[in-house]
């Protein structure tokens, strides 16, 4: 039942958090019949609750709508919704791929963000004709011109002919179809050649197991079918193959151009890799696509439970969660401070997040994570070069020729009353300015920063210096050589190895005076008083003093109310349970995700 | 310390051979803004002796599980339990004499505030069986009475003293200090008068606390009671300390000073972790029974225990067995506030585990805790002032 080529259009949806991406694929859905309006959840694609809530896509997935157009004739459209964020920007890339074409979603009030920009880039690395939609044109705040202006500007599209709708009230909706079928082109692809389909994504379902997200190429591919995955040599036999409406419903084969999904008795997502091209076992294809690449984690940090007693529990929790992302790495840690827990890698900064929010709300589990940090490339003087993804296995300074750490293009685009702050804040994370073009009144910045500046809270502050109105997207570029030292917490003359970081030499001291301080505030009084030091191999280069607990003691014990003491007793046994001791310190839980939170207020 | 030995009770290590019965008196005439304790103001009738009737039916049910056993002290604690007909006070006593033996030396305790009406009862009180009275002054000046809410004068409560030291054998009053504006100098004057008010022998000294459910408490989170910072509130235990042992009642216990000999021997029975029956609306309670520690409390509110009473002889709400750990926790909870600390063997064999020498070792090496020649730990004059913290770290 393989579709005609030029009855299908396949696109996908470029916006900035907010602008309106999803409630317009909702809106096409409903206008297209996929679903009718008691079915209609709210923004149907974004499925996780975290996506919800957040407004952010982690999962591809896609949608297969059946348009009767204008012209009378009936045609097929997917949409492949894509991940959003920069730590997804190879998922990001491949979906693109998939598809001929993009509806570019600008809110019409707010302008182009940083992140539509990386996206675009996506898109036109794609070589995707791309339709630009001005949304929200209904809100008093929409300029058009100024807008247009800028997409023609900071873009280059030509956006003369954009659509102005309203996603939110149905305004233009109609428009956006017709611009899909006459606009973007038809795939192409030959139907008689082997089966060569595109691995756009996968995921663990309860029911389904490893569901698998395919756009077909060439040939066929078709229920009972041995194929191939052939980076990973791996063969199956398919038990079903189907498309999403945004239900799923089985079909006997898809063709190409188009887009659905497969399932074939897969245990885990790690089996899966993205960007795979997928053959028939028995006539394979003799290319592979091009611009396959394994995923590979660029953030790490450890994740400890809070209570010892659920390491297993963490563990079995990672498992679960790595059978259905498999760009999430883990490996057993020991830390003399937090006990057991595994050292985890990220795509980046989101998906750290989410990772350890999906811990804590699907697996109820309470977790600490050290502060995050980057792979360094560590030449020895032995002429070995090793990747450090953990401060606490540092190699001793003699032994270390030279350290080199990842560096990042950075895209920040921001209403210009706040552009000294930001620069500012770009040199003081050793950022080097590329360029500064002004856009009315909007300036981009283009700025080269080294990742362990960004990874600590950069985000955090440039939201804050910029009311929340800078936006800032990135790539990873190169490794650098760094003058960077290790930043050694002590407390009470003891290492805290779970405090410890990589910094430039130049920032040390004020992380380190900053820490203390922090610490400070955080560790209850003891009997006696602790020191707290920041060192740089066994130079402190900062010191701070918790006083000694000068007075606690309950005044009266009212007749033999023994119970009412006990109880006291109990809670603060139960507290100190939550401690860590560090010899004869105990270290708040709350110590140790605050400090490294810390900011540079 | 008294060496004197009370009573006749086998000495099992989990109650020491400590025997004693607290009656709590529920009803005050007014409430005080600083006090979280059961505490009633009762309006319109009030059938006294129906209570009292009701106290002797609890007292029985008590009696059947803790059979033989020697009285070696009753207090009668409140509430305000000087409110009561001192008829009233004596029809009590007698039904303890008709369940258990009275060793004759028991301490008959009663709390009493210090207005002139209470005191005009206290020789019928000491005609009941009474020989210590523990007299609420709470302050020895006008304004800090007033705002503690206190119904008396300082004139009122001098006169009370008096009058119970020639009535009674023994006696006591409690203080209130480290008050919200209160100076240091002001309370070395205040307390430098108590200790010539208190001869013979016996003060209590509270630090105030602000309690949940007071009326200080909503004052104090509305921002309008400034109290005393930690370092303020140091500063004032020590003096107290100097001033106690300088005029030879040196504190017993974290609040409580005595001239050796005048200690008050029913709160050591709490303090030494023995056995106690507690009868009234909201009392508490530690009762051996088949060798196991039962942890009792009663209904608060004087009107339903006095409801569950005549249906069903007792106001019991709350009857748990112990765990060891639980016994421990309140063995050390209790009996480190005692300047003679603890035995720790006695620990041993009633908590099934034994103190951490790692955590003994740490205190000592911090000069907090020490070990007396009779092999007795007690928490040093430097571990007093954080001793909850320091029976946290025991008992972890």
């Amino acid at each position: 039942m393989s579709v005609p080529l030029d009855h299908i259009r396949n696109f996908s949806i470029v916006a900035h958090i907010d602008h309106g991406k999803s409630t317009l694929a909702d809106r096409l859905i409903q206008t297209t019949g996929g679903l009718d309006l008691r079915e209609m959840k709210e923004q149907v694609l974004d499925s996780m609750d975290i996506e919800r809530e957040r407004g952010i896509t982690i999962k591809a997935q896609t949608v297969r709508l059946t348009y009767k157009a204008q012209n009378g004739e009936t045609y097929i459209l997917n949409l492949i919704d894509t991940p959003g964020h920069v730590d997804f920007a190879y998922e990001v890339s491949r979906s693109m791929s998939a598809v001929e074409g993009s509806l570019l979603v600008v809110d019409a009030s707010q302008g182009v963000e940083a992140q539509t920009l990386a996206n675009v880039y996506h898109a036109l690395d794609a070589n995707h004709e791309i339709v630009p939609v001005l949304n929200k044109v209904d809100l008093p705040a929409a300029d058009i011109p100024r807008v247009k202006q800028q997409i023609e500007d900071v873009i280059g599209l030509d956006a003369s002919d954009a659509l102005e709708i309203s996603a939110k009230t149905g305004i233009g909706i109609d428009t956006v179809l017709e611009a899909i079928v006459h606009r973007l082109p038809a795939p192409k692809g030959d139907i008689n050649a082997p089966l060569k389909a595109l691995l756009v994504d996968s995921w663990y379902d309860t029911y389904l197991g490893v569901v698998v997200l395919i756009r077909v190429v060439d040939g066929t591919i078709r229920k009972g079918q041995k194929v191939r995955m052939m980076a990973s040599g791996a063969t199956y036999e398919l038990d079903r193959v189907g498309v999403f409406t945004p239900k799923l419903v089985t079909v006997d084969n898809l063709g190409p151009g188009e887009i659905g999904m497969f399932t074939a008795s897969i245990k885990q997502v790690a089996d899966t890799n993205v960007g795979d091209t997928i053959t028939d076992d028995r006539k394979p294809t003799e290319h592979a696509l091009p611009g396959f690449r394994p995923a590979q984690p660029v953030v790490f940090c450890g994740l400890f439970p809070v209570d010892a007693s659920d390491f297993e529990e963490l563990r079995e929790a990672m498992g679960k969660l790595r059978l259905n992302d498999a760009s999430f790495s883990y490996e057993m840690e020991t830390s003399a401070a937090l006990g057991f827990g595994f050292r985890c890698g990220f795509l980046g900064l989101l998906h750290l997040e989410i990772i350890q929010e999906r811990l804590s709300r699907e697996f109820d589990l309470d977790l600490i994570a050290t502060a995050p940090s980057v792979v360094y490339e560590i030449e020895l003087t032995s002429g070995e070069t090793m990747h450090l993804h953990n401060p606490a296995d540092m190699p001793d300074v003699v032994k270390i020729e030279e350290i080199r750490e990842p560096w990042i293009k950075a895209t920040i685009l921001t209403p210009d009353e706040y552009l000294g702050s930001i620069l500012k804040l770009c040199q003081d994370r050793r950022g080097i300015q590329r360029n500064m073009t002004y856009v009315g009144n909007r300036a981009m910045i283009e700025y080269d920063l080294p990742l362990n500046e960004v990874v600590f809270d950069f985000y955090d502050r440039l939201k804050s210096i910029s009311a929340g109105y800078a936006s800032f997207d990135y790539t990873l570029s190169d490794y650098r050589p760094g003058d960077l030292v290790k930043l050694s917490i002590l407390v009470n003359a003891e290492p805290v190895d779970a405090l410890s970081m990589l910094v430039h030499r130049n920032a040390a001291e004020s992380r380190g005076r900053q820490m203390c301080e922090k610490l400070k505030e955080l560790i209850p009084p003891h009997l006696f008083v602790i020191p707290i030091q920041a060192a740089i191999g066994g130079k402190i280069i900062a010191r701070e003093t918790i006083r000694a607990l000068r007075k606690d003691v309950t005044a009266k014990c009212y007749g033999g109310d023994a119970t009412r003491k006990r109880k006291l007793l109990e809670a603060q046994k139960r507290g100190k349970k939550r401690m860590r001791q560090f010899g004869s310190v105990e270290i708040p839980q709350e110590a140790f995700i605050q400090a490294l939170k810390m900011g540079d207020e | 310390m008294s060496t004197e030995t009370l009573g006749h009770n086998s000495v099992d290590p989990r109650s020491n051979g400590l025997f004693g019965v607290y009656v709590h008196w529920p009803f005050c005439a007014a409430k005080c803004p600083y006090c979280d304790f059961n505490s009633h103001v009762h309006r319109g009738e009030f059938d006294e002796p129906a209570y009292v009737e009701a106290y002797s039916r609890e007292l029985a049910h008590f009696a059947r599980q803790t059979e033989g056993r020697v009285v070696q002290s009753i207090f009668f604690g409140g509430g305000t339990p000087s409110l009561m007909d001192p008829r009233s006070v004596a029809g009590i006593i007698d039904a303890i004499a008709q369940h258990w033996t009275i060793d004759p030396k028991a301490e008959i305790t009663l709390e009493a505030n210090p207005t002139s009406v209470e005191a005009n009862r206290f020789r019928g009180y000491r005609s009941a069986g009474v020989n210590r009275v523990s007299l609420g002054v709470q302050s020895l000046r006008e304004g800090p009475l007033a705002e503690l809410g206190r119904r008396h004068t300082v004139d009122e409560a001098i006169a009370a003293v008096r009058l119970a030291q020639s009535i009674f054998p023994r006696s006591s009053f409690d203080l209130i200090y480290t008050r919200p504006k209160q100076t240091l100098a002001d309370w070395e004057d205040e307390l430098t008068d108590a200790l010539w008010l208190a001869e013979p022998g016996h003060l209590s000294l509270y630090q105030l606390t602000i309690e949940m459910g007071t009326r200080y408490y909503d004052l104090f989170k509305a921002g309008k009671l400034k109290m005393p910072d930690e370092d303020t509130s140091a500063d004032f235990y020590e003096l107290t300390q100097e001033l106690t042992q300088k005029a030879g009642l040196p504190a017993y216990e974290i609040s409580n000073h005595a001239r050796p000999g005048q200690e008050s021997r029913h709160n050591l029975i709490y303090w030494r972790y023995g056995e106690y029956v507690g009868v009234g609306p909201g009392a508490h309670g530690r009762l051996l029974i088949n060798n196991q520690r039962h942890a009792t409390a009663t209904e608060k509110m004087p009107f339903d225990w006095h409801k569950k009473v005549l249906a069903r002889g007792h106001g019991l709400v709350t009857d748990d067995i112990l765990t060891w750990e639980e016994e421990g926790d309140e063995m050390l909870v209790m009996g480190l506030r005692l300047r003679e600390g603890i035995d720790p063997r006695r620990f041993h064999r009633i908590a099934g585990r034994a103190i951490s020498d790692r955590q003994i070792a740490e205190l000592k090496a911090i000069g907090f805790v020490e070990t007396l020649p009779n092999g007795f730990i007690r928490v040093t004059d430097k571990g007093w002032p954080v001793l909850d913290a320091v029976v946290a770290d025991l008992a972890a």
